[in-house]
Order: C-alpha cells, then sequence, then structure tokens
C-alpha cells in the first residue's frame, strides 16, 4: 500500500493544503490501490478514473489559488443510491438499468465544494435493503477481513471500500442500521446522523421517516471532518433541520470526567455471541477508567423493534419505489398495453427481497390491515421513542453490540427473517431518528473486527463524536489494525 | 396468526403492480406468513395512550416566494427515458 494511503483523510488534506503532496498523486494512488484490491473486494460498482484525475486536477488548481476546502484533493466513495452528476446511480438494481444522475445530491455538492475527489460508486443491497449486502443484483462485495464473509448492508460496498484503504472515506444511508452494522462488520466507524441533520435530495428514497445520509471513516477524527461538511439545513429536503451545525471537530475529547454512560445489562448478559459481549463490556470498562459514570437503563419496547421497523419501512417503501414505472426512468419491458408494461417491468426489474418488502408493505397498508398492522406498529413506535426519553433523562449516551454477531460467511442466511434479525441493535435509535455510531472495539477469534454501538439523543452529533474520540484513543493500541488484503 | 394464502398474495401483487411468477406467489405466501407471523407479536403491547408516531420530527409547511427560479431542463427530464419523443415520455396505449 503507498505510503499517502495509510493516512487518515483529516491528514490528507492537510497535506494537500499546505502543498506537501498533491491531489493527483493521493488519487493515482488511491485508483492503483483500487485496481489491486478490487477483484477480491468487489466494493465498487463504478469507478471513472479519468474524471477522478480531472477532479484531483481541480482540487490541485483550488489550492495553488487559495480556495483549498477542508477536504482538498480527498477521495471519497459514494453509495449507489446518491447521485453524483453525470454518474450511474443503479441502487444496485436491475430496474434502474443504465440510470445517469442528472443533477448532484447535495451531499455530493457539499463535498465538491470541499474539495474532495468523487473517487466510484459503492455496492449495496439492492435498493438499501439488505444486512449482507448479498441482496445486490449487481455483485458480490466482500469482507476485506475475510473474503469469505459478508461485509454487513446494505451500505457494504462503501464499508468494504473504507476498510480496504481503497477510498479514505465514504458516504452511505441508513435506514435500520444500514451504515452501523457494515461499519461494525468492517472494522470502521460508521456514523448515522440524527434525522434531518444532514440533507437527503439526491438519496432514492426508501423509508422516508428512517431514511439518512451518513459517513464512514477510519477514524472519529476524520468522521467529524466530513460531518462538518455534510451537516445542515438544505432548501432541497424539508425535513432537514433548521438548527446551528457545531465545529465537530472542536468537540473531539479523549477523557470521559461526568459522563454518564448507560447500559442495557440484559443485551450483554443474555448475548449468545460471548466474544462481542466480551469486547463491549472491555470497552465500557476502559469508558469508566477514562472518567465515566456506568449507569444502568432499559429500553422495554426495544424488543419490538425489529416488528415495527419491518411494518413501517415496507409500508414507506412500497409507497416509495411506485415510482418505479419504466416510464420515466430505467428498465422498461415492452407490452402491447401501458398497464401491462408496468406489471412486468416491476415484476422483471426488481429483485426477490425488494418485491418481498413491497408486497409486505402493501399489504400492511391495505383495506382490512391498516390498523392491525401501519397503525399499531406507529404507536409501539411512539412507545420506543419515549423509552428513549427516558432512558437519556439519567445518562447522556447509551451503548452496547453494534450486532449480535461479527460478520457472517456469504450464503450462509437465506432465510429472510433471520437475516432482518442482524438489526436489532441498530434499528430502534432509526425509529426514533437518534444519532448513533458503530466503533472498533477488538476483534474476535478469527481476527473479524467487532463494533460498539454508540446512542445519543437527537442532534447530540458534537457530544457523541466527542464520547467515540475519547473511547478510540484509549483503545488504538489494541484496536488499530489493517486487514492483510489491503 | 393465519396463514397467507396464495389467493391473498396474488390480490396485493395486483395492488402493488408486480407481476409474480407462480413459483413466487408460492413462495412469498410462505414468507409472508412467517414475517406477519412475527410482526403479530405487536398485538400484545398495550398502546394505551400512545399516539401515532409517523415521523421522527414535526413536520411544518415551508414556504418560499413564488418566484421563477432555474430548474431542470426538459431534455435532462427524458434522458433517462426508456422511450421519449420531442421531450415527452413515450409509452404504449393505456386506452383501447
Amino acid at each position: 500500500m503507498h505510503e499517502l494511503l495509510k493516512l487518515d483523510a483529516t491528514e490528507t488534506a492537510r497535506r494537500i493544503r499546505a502543498a506537501e503532496a498533491t491531489a493527483h498523486d493521493v488519487t493515482a494512488a488511491v485508483l492503483a490501490h483500487i485496481k489491486a484490491t478490487e477483484p477480491k473486494v468487489g466494493a465498487y460498482l463504478h469507478v471513472d478514473e479519468a474524471d477522478a484525475l480531472s477532479q484531483a486536477k481541480a482540487a490541485d488548481a483550488a489550492v495553488k489559488a487559495g480556495k483549498a476546502g477542508p477536504l482538498a484533493g480527498v477521495p471519497v466513495a459514494i453509495k449507489d443510491n446518491i447521485h453524483v452528476h453525470g454518474q450511474q446511480t443503479s441502487c444496485a438494481s436491475r430496474l434502474l438499468g443504465d440510470f445517469k444522475a442528472p443533477y448532484d445530491a447535495t451531499v455530493t455538492a457539499r463535498l465538491r465544494a470541499a474539495g474532495a475527489v468523487m473517487i466510484g460508486k459503492t455496492n449495496l443491497d439492492e435498493f438499501a435493503m439488505g444486512s449482507s449486502c448479498e441482496n445486490s443484483a449487481l455483485q458480490q462485495t466482500r469482507n476485506p477481513w475475510n473474503v469469505a464473509h459478508v461485509p454487513g448492508g446494505s451500505s457494504g460496498g462503501s464499508a468494504a471500500c473504507v476498510a480496504a484503504h481503497s477510498a479514505y472515506l465514504s458516504l452511505g444511508s441508513d435506514t435500520g442500521g444500514s451504515i452501523r452494522l457494515p461499519a461494525s462488520f468492517c472494522g470502521v466507524v460508521g456514523f448515522k446522523p440524527s434525522y434531518g441533520r444532514v440533507s437527503r435530495y439526491g438519496l432514492v428514497a426508501f423509508a422516508s421517516s428512517l431514511d439518512q445520509v451518513g459517513p464512514f471513516a477510519r477514524s472519529v477524527r476524520d468522521t467529524a471532518t466530513i460531518m462538518n461538511v455534510l451537516a445542515g439545513r438544505d432548501a432541497h429536503d424539508t425535513t432537514s433541520a433548521d438548527r446551528p451545525v457545531p465545529d465537530y471537530a472542536a468537540g473531539l475529547r479523549n477523557d470521559l470526567k461526568g459522563v454518564r454512560v448507560g447500559v442495557v445489562r440484559s443485551y450483554l448478559d443474555q448475548m449468545p455471541n460471548r466474544e462481542v459481549a466480551g469486547a463491549c463490556q472491555a470497552a465500557i470498562d476502559r469508558m469508566q477508567a477514562l472518567g465515566a459514570t456506568i449507569v444502568e437503563t432499559s429500553l422495554p419496547h426495544a424488543d419490538h423493534g425489529i416488528a415495527v421497523y419491518y411494518v413501517v419501512a415496507s409500508a414507506e417503501a412500497s409507497s416509495n419505489l411506485a415510482r418505479f414505472d419504466g416510464v420515466r426512468y430505467g428498465l422498461r419491458v415492452e407490452s402491447s398495453s401501458g398497464i401491462e408494461s408496468y406489471f412486468r417491468t416491476r415484476g422483471t426489474g426488481f429483485g426477490p427481497e425488494v418485491k418481498r418488502r413491497i408486497m409486505l408493505g402493501t399489504y400492511a397498508l391495505s383495506a382490512g390491515h391498516w390498523e392491525e398492522f401501519y397503525g399499531r406498529a406507529a404507536r409501539v413506535r411512539t412507545l420506543i421513542c419515549r423509552d428513549f426519553d427516558n432512558a437519556f433523562a439519567g445518562c447522556d449516551v447509551m451503548v452496547g453490540p453494534c450486532a449480535p454477531f461479527t460478520a457472517f460467511k456469504a450464503g450462509e442466511k437465506s432465510d429472510p427473517l433471520s437475516m432482518y434479525l442482524c438489526d436489532i441493535f441498530t434499528i430502534p435509535a432509526s425509529l426514533a431518528g437518534l444519532c448513533a455510531l458503530s466503533l472498533p472495539v477488538g476483534y474476535d477469534k478469527s481476527g473479524l473486527p467487532i463494533g460498539l454501538h454508540m446512542q445519543a439523543p437527537a442532534f447530540a452529533e458534537d457530544r457523541l463524536l466527542g464520547y467515540a474520540h475519547a473511547l478510540e484513543q484509549a483503545l488504538k493500541p489494541e484496536v488499530d489494525r489493517t486487514p492483510a488484503i489491503a | 396468526m393465519r396463514a397467507m394464502d396464495e389467493a391473498t398474495v396474488r390480490h396485493v401483487a395486483r395492488l402493488a403492480r408486480l407481476e409474480l411468477t407462480d413459483d413466487e406467489v408460492r413462495r412469498f405466501a410462505a414468507d409472508m406468513s412467517k414475517i406477519t407471523d412475527f410482526v403479530s407479536a405487536l398485538r400484545k403491547v398495550d398502546v394505551q395512550g400512545a399516539e401515532m408516531t409517523l415521523h421522527p420530527v414535526v413536520n411544518r409547511n415551508q414556504w418560499r416566494e413564488d418566484e421563477a427560479r432555474p430548474g431542470f431542463k426538459r431534455e435532462d427530464a427524458v434522458a433517462n427515458a426508456a422511450d421519449s419523443e420531442q421531450n415527452f415520455f413515450k409509452v404504449p396505449p393505456v386506452i383501447e
């Protein structure tokens, strides 16, 4: 691996701004590394070398002109459900075919303005529906720590490329855990901002009351650096919050004095995977050593999170995905009549999991079932939100396992329900619109990463990143590793 | 929880505008029975006094002055369409 690729994004941008390195050299190094790692990892669906190098050239020119941004010349990978003008947005679906994004997503535009180089589009579970990245209709992505294992999903490509050092940073989207779960499986930091903190304009909608765009990084500092670029109000997204954006990098700290850390004891005690439980407990002990007070807390209704999620998210998806009709974009399977073409296009273009969720959502919203399924799920969602309100009255941050296990083998989970259970710990924060992240805190015996889930109240991103930074720095000697593949 | 029968699956597929093969209908009947069975655990939760949360934040209408602004060009809007003519989307006949 090129020496430059061992640096973090914040230091790389500093060097480029100080003319100690060039965006061209950094981008060329990443492109060469992509060529070397991709045959094994398969994180990217699309890389346009010429376009990346021309963005790098513009970044170098901006440095010379004294207009370098905070991510000057830093290659960033984008999940292929977020628009990058002129490049494909496939959502890893056959239905979108060769769709080319007609505009930049707001997050893409903000990254460009900050000087970042959009290096490529990454693989995902089709339309972001899945927990292993195996639902991609286009490609299989493998875990850089062990290529027989999945990277997690749905943002599997974005997690894998950052872990493999074939991007400094990446963007994903998180609806029920789609950033945090793959971050946990791939040993990187995955950050789901609060609902409304980051614009979703240009993100292909899956479940609109849950979707949120967020970054992957190899350090908390880099997460803060990119969040400073991404966060803020966007007139194109009326759900984006009109609230001040603190300087996330300024909030990073090295101790946890005075911090109350909430732990749901049963999550650790009843965890069948003792290695995951052990690594999380060790991280909690370390937080205490850094000055934190550990308090027991509870989320009595969180166990119903998965059931609520699969009703709510599927219902919203069935509505959002109605737009894929073969008329305005994507695949069209021709037929003698318009309505039949509509049926065939969708029947042919969507993969099995997407169809299953559209079916479930349509059923849950259909006459005679609405109150029984959707209405009830929406009421239990309220109870989960109240649980968090009560829990955060007694603590500043909640920590626990991010996933019930480490990355599993490809093909191991064939039953939809067993796949849904991967997201048991990440879903409740999505339902309540909180901010949350996965921080690498250890490895199991086979060397697969273990992530700690840290959750904070909505719009407490600055505090959450500060706490995560303190723990990350303390754990660095044991946790800081690079996969052999990189 | 009753198992979902194939007729229900076909009805829902029709509402969702999805053409399913017979094999898919059988598979979805089994999958959706399992999933709706799992979800039916929500029936046992006491939701007395709990309003529905449809959205994690309060949304308000947002207004701006009614001024013309640059928008999407028609050629860009139809660029991804399977078929278009003179910057219109072209579709098979929908009325006999």
